[in-house]
């Protein structure tokens, strides 16, 4: 349904620099899926949303909606964004203030060069609301809206012209986390009523996760890794995407040569050595991080220190958060975050055993690490 | 834009380098400057000027400062009203304020002068308006509810947290206020000295009608003496329009260079803060007397002494034993007066196209600039914001050279009166029209974009409803400041585009006090009634704009 072929988007800062916002970027969103580009500010994932919609032109590369060439740097072709026919939701709202409810969602249709009738826009503006259940809100002045209806509104008017493709730009961000929540499901339950082929941009992993057929992470003007929610949670390739999704502890370490067993290989680490599956790409002796999520980390006070992957540590901070308990364990010199059971009665400065499962370790190479994290998983990950 | 700014500055460039009259055939030459600035005199002039509006500036600005300070920041009494009130002045044109001035504080006819006399028996009246002195108090007067307005602006916008936080570090008032907020109203200050400087140094009415009769000339009276020479040498007044340009072009560079270099760091941010009020205990009856004495030499006074006038059928100092004296006699006059009529016909048609073609033009020029990323913005800005630099009088010297030696008919005409003022308010236009077309979320626009509407069609239906508070604020404030336009009016007007503030100076000129006072009064109510139709009309057609984003 869209194409995107090896865009390149280049902003001239103020003092001649240059910024390469998007560097390269191809992907392609079949029709009727959730695709979401994720990634944190200044990636380039709202310039990519702004290209796609016509608000801004490309250095290079091409764009096609359905099997039309909407944009083409070499071609030195673009639609103009009004005859794109698709709808955007922008992170503002952009709801206009001089207007009514009804006026903000009839103006696509008023402004349409295929000419409605009065009485087919107020049928279709009142379908478009009910289907954001804003129906009897219509006279209102659009500014009186509160922040989750404003959405929706914004929604409604994106949706009236019934659009092959939708793009929503943070449309969720400048709303609390409740309802946040909240219309995350509705707007997917929405997605799927309508089949509409969706583009989303969001900096929250928890939203990309939940909503996505497929999600593609971005950094630096490039998409560094793309697939399904579970593949991109499970199987980072980078230490960004590692870091950016949820929390994680990197250990550092080097693959042990010629050392197997059960496909498993070794890597020695400073805690010791942790045997897991370390893609084949990665020769033996190489540089490597094992990434495991703090939830994946087992424990238990009996120290066996002879068992596989288990290590022995001390409890030094422990934060009762209802769910779990966040704790940091110092191995060697290593402080390991670790969420446990929250009925664990611990005391800080106790020993402990730490198992971290093989299944659960994500072997990645060491060279070319882009440096990321987010505040909270800053304190977890000392690498 | 380029016409109406740029060509008259080069026609004046042209003019002030021409030998022997308007329309001689002569060569180019250095003649004019030679005469004008080779003149010892011109140097007192040169003098005058900048001590007049150097005053003018620090008069103005320490009056305007503190009352903003005691307004905004303690709890003296009857602020909030206050606040409403500074801003009467404003709508009193200038040459109103000079001339009930006049008559409070001239050594012959002044009531203050008079009074003070009777009451403490002097031999010879206290004050004389027409020095240096007086020059410095009447245009200083005026200026400080600008500065005020300024000033208030800034401490509003301060977060009170920097103070608080310095209160909370053990610093008294005193040094919270030394130390911290007037460092943080800096730039405010400087920037407000630089706009009083340049008004100080381009107001025409005070020295025409004060600094004349003292016999301190500055930049400006000096030109318009050289037009009202027989014949008017209209090269030498090119030559000094020359030189006050160039002065206030350096005061306006520094200005806009001292406005880019504050915007880096921001320590007066856009949001409301509920600053930090301090409490004077009874000190504060103190400062509220002080405000309402400041509001009577401001607006009271002058105002009564016109009023008084008005009333008095032949000049005579206000007492209580004749009141019975009083008539309308004058309001009849000039009333009857065919030229009244013409006047204000004239001011009315010209200040309301001006203020309509100002707003619609720079909405479409502000457009442009703000929201198009096309290479000629920067220049297109800076042309625009080029007459600011021009001073009323050089640009009704630029626009005779212009008008005189082209061909175009309108010279004497209701439209070159227009046309001056067009371009003498362009800049506020653009001003206004760009703020807010700066706070009109890009998205708004995108938003229009992608449901299908095309440019021109967003910028009806969605760019102008939302400029619309802007455009109508920025419309009754041109409609205010051309309604009462002198100094370039007096060079360009005939006896039939008259207008009424040139009739009030000619008038005065023949000595009708009385009739002056009346048409005074007059003005100054037509001014309230059309302010107020407008705010109202503002309010009714006017949008709430409460964009969340």
């Amino acid at each position: 349904m869209i194409n995107v072929d090896s865009l390149v988007k280049i902003f001239r800062g103020s003092h001649g620099d240059q910024v390469h916002a998007l560097d390269g970027v191809s992907f392609s969103v079949p029709e009727g899926q959730f695709f979401t580009l994720l990634g944190p500010s200044g990636c380039g994932k709202t310039t990519l949303l702004r290209l796609i919609a016509g608000l801004e032109n490309p250095q290079a590369g091409e764009i096609y909606i359905g099997r039309t060439l909407v944009c083409s740097a070499d071609k030195k072709l673009s639609i103009p964004a009004n005859e794109r026919n698709i709808g955007m939701v922008f992170q503002s709202y952009a709801i206009w203030p001089h207007m009514s409810v009804f006026e903000n969602v009839a103006f696509p249709l008023k402004v349409s060069k295929q000419r409605y009738g009065r009485n087919e826009i107020r049928r279709r503006v009142d379908n478009a609301l009910t289907t954001v259940r804003l129906d009897g809100f219509q006279d209102r002045p659009a500014p009186l809206l509160s922040g989750g209806q404003q959405q929706r509104l914004a929604l409604a008017r994106a949706l009236v012209r019934e659009p092959k493709i939708l793009l929503l730009d943070e449309p969720l961000s400048n709303l609390d986390a409740k309802l946040r929540e909240q219309l995350r499901i509705e707007l997917r339950q929405l997605q799927r009523q309508l089949g509409i082929t969706t583009i989303y941009v969001t900096h929250d992993q928890a939203e990309a996760l939940a909503m996505s057929n497929t999600v593609a992470v971005m950094s630096q003007g490039k998409i560094v890794q793309q697939g399904a929610p579970r593949e991109i949670y499970e199987q980072p390739l980078t230490q960004f995407t590692a870091d950016f999704i949820g929390s994680t502890n990197f250990l550092p370490g080097k693959v042990i040569t010629g050392f197997r067993s059960n496909g498993d290989r070794s890597v020695q680490t400073e805690q010791g050595i942790i045997s897991c599956q370390v893609p084949d790409e990665i020769e033996d002796g190489e540089q490597v991080l094992i990434s495991i999520r703090p939830q994946h980390i087992l424990t238990s006070r009996e120290v066996n220190p002879a068992a596989v992957n288990h290590f022995t540590g001390i409890l030094r901070e422990d934060a009762y958060l209802g769910e779990y308990l966040d704790c940091q364990v110092e191995v060697g010199t290593t402080l390991i975050r670790v969420f446990m059971p929250p009925h664990l009665n611990i005391q800080r400065g106790e020993m402990l055993s730490i198992h971290l499962p093989g299944s659960f370790c994500t072997v990645i190479p060491h060279n070319n690490h882009q440096e990321y994290s987010h505040p909270a998983s800053k304190i977890g990950s000392l690498t | 834009m380029l016409y109406l700014a740029a060509v008259p500055l080069g026609m004046l460039a042209w003019g002030s380098l021409k030998t022997g009259s308007l329309l001689d055939t002569g060569g180019l030459t250095l003649n004019n400057f030679k005469l004008a600035y080779g003149d010892p005199r011109s140097y007192s002039l040169l003098v005058n000027s900048l001590i007049y509006a150097g005053g003018t500036c620090l008069f103005s600005l320490v009056i305007g400062t503190s009352l903003a300070f005691l307004v905004e920041r303690t709890n003296t009494p009857f602020r909030s009203l206050f606040t409403a009130l500074a801003l009467i002045p404003l709508i009193i044109p200038g040459i109103l304020y000079t001339i009930s001035w006049i008559l409070l504080l001239s050594p012959r006819i002044g009531f203050l002068n008079r009074i003070l006399v009777n009451l403490f028996n002097l031999q010879s009246p206290p004050f004389n308006i027409f020095s240096m002195g007086g020059m410095i108090w009447v245009e200083g007067l005026h200026l400080s509810p600008l500065v005020f307005v300024l000033m208030v602006v800034s401490f509003r916008s301060m977060d009170p947290a920097l103070e608080e936080a310095a209160l909370t570090s053990g610093a008294s008032y005193a040094s919270i206020f030394r130390r911290i907020t007037l460092r943080l109203a800096a730039p405010a200050l400087a920037s407000s000295m630089l706009i009083m400087f340049i008004r100080g140094l381009e107001s025409f009415e005070v020295p025409a009608l004060i600094g004349m009769r003292g016999d301190i000339r500055v930049f400006t009276s000096r030109i318009w003496l050289a037009l009202r020479e027989f014949p008017p040498n209209y090269g030498m007044a090119a030559a000094f329009s020359v030189g006050l340009l160039l002065i206030s072009l350096a005061g306006i560079l520094l200005y806009t260079r001292l406005i880019s270099r504050n915007r880096q760091f921001a320590t007066v941010t856009g949001k409301g803060f509920r600053p930090h009020i301090i409490d004077l205990g009874n000190w504060r009856f103190l400062t509220g007397t002080i405000l309402i004495i400041y509001f009577l030499f401001l607006v009271g006074l002058p105002f009564l002494i016109l009023i008084w006038t008005s009333l008095n059928p032949i000049y005579s100092f206000p007492s209580i034993d004749k009141l019975t004296l009083l008539s309308l006699d004058n309001y009849r006059f000039v009333l009857n007066m065919h030229r009244t009529r013409t006047a204000f016909s004239n001011s009315l048609i010209s200040s309301v196209g001006s203020a309509a073609v100002v707003m619609l033009l720079t909405a479409i020029i502000a457009w442009v600039t703000v929201k198009s990323r096309s290479k000629g913005k920067a220049a297109v800005d800076a042309i625009t914001f080029l007459p600011i630099t021009i001073p009323g009088i050089v640009l009704g010297v630029s626009l005779i050279w212009v008008y005189l030696v082209l061909p175009i008919p309108i010279y004497g005409t209701i439209w070159i009166l227009l046309l001056s003022y067009i371009t003498r308010y362009m800049p506020y236009g653009i001003r206004i029209n760009s703020a807010s077309m700066v706070q009109i979320h890009n998205e708004l626009e995108e938003a229009a974009s992608i449901s299908g509407s095309s440019r021109l069609q967003t910028f009806w239906r969605i760019t102008i409803p939302l400029l619309k508070p802007g455009l109508i604020g920025g419309f009754i404030y041109i409609v205010i400041v051309s309604f009462r336009e002198l100094s370039s009016s007096i060079l360009l007007y005939s006896s039939k585009s008259i207008v009424v503030s040139i009739l009030i100076f000619d008038m005065w000129d023949g000595g009708q006090f009385g009739e002056v006072a009346a048409l005074s009064v007059m003005m100054i109510l037509f001014l309230v009634i059309l302010v107020s139709a407008a705010t109202r009309a503002g309010t009714l057609f006017g949008i709430r704009v409460e964009n969340k984003s």
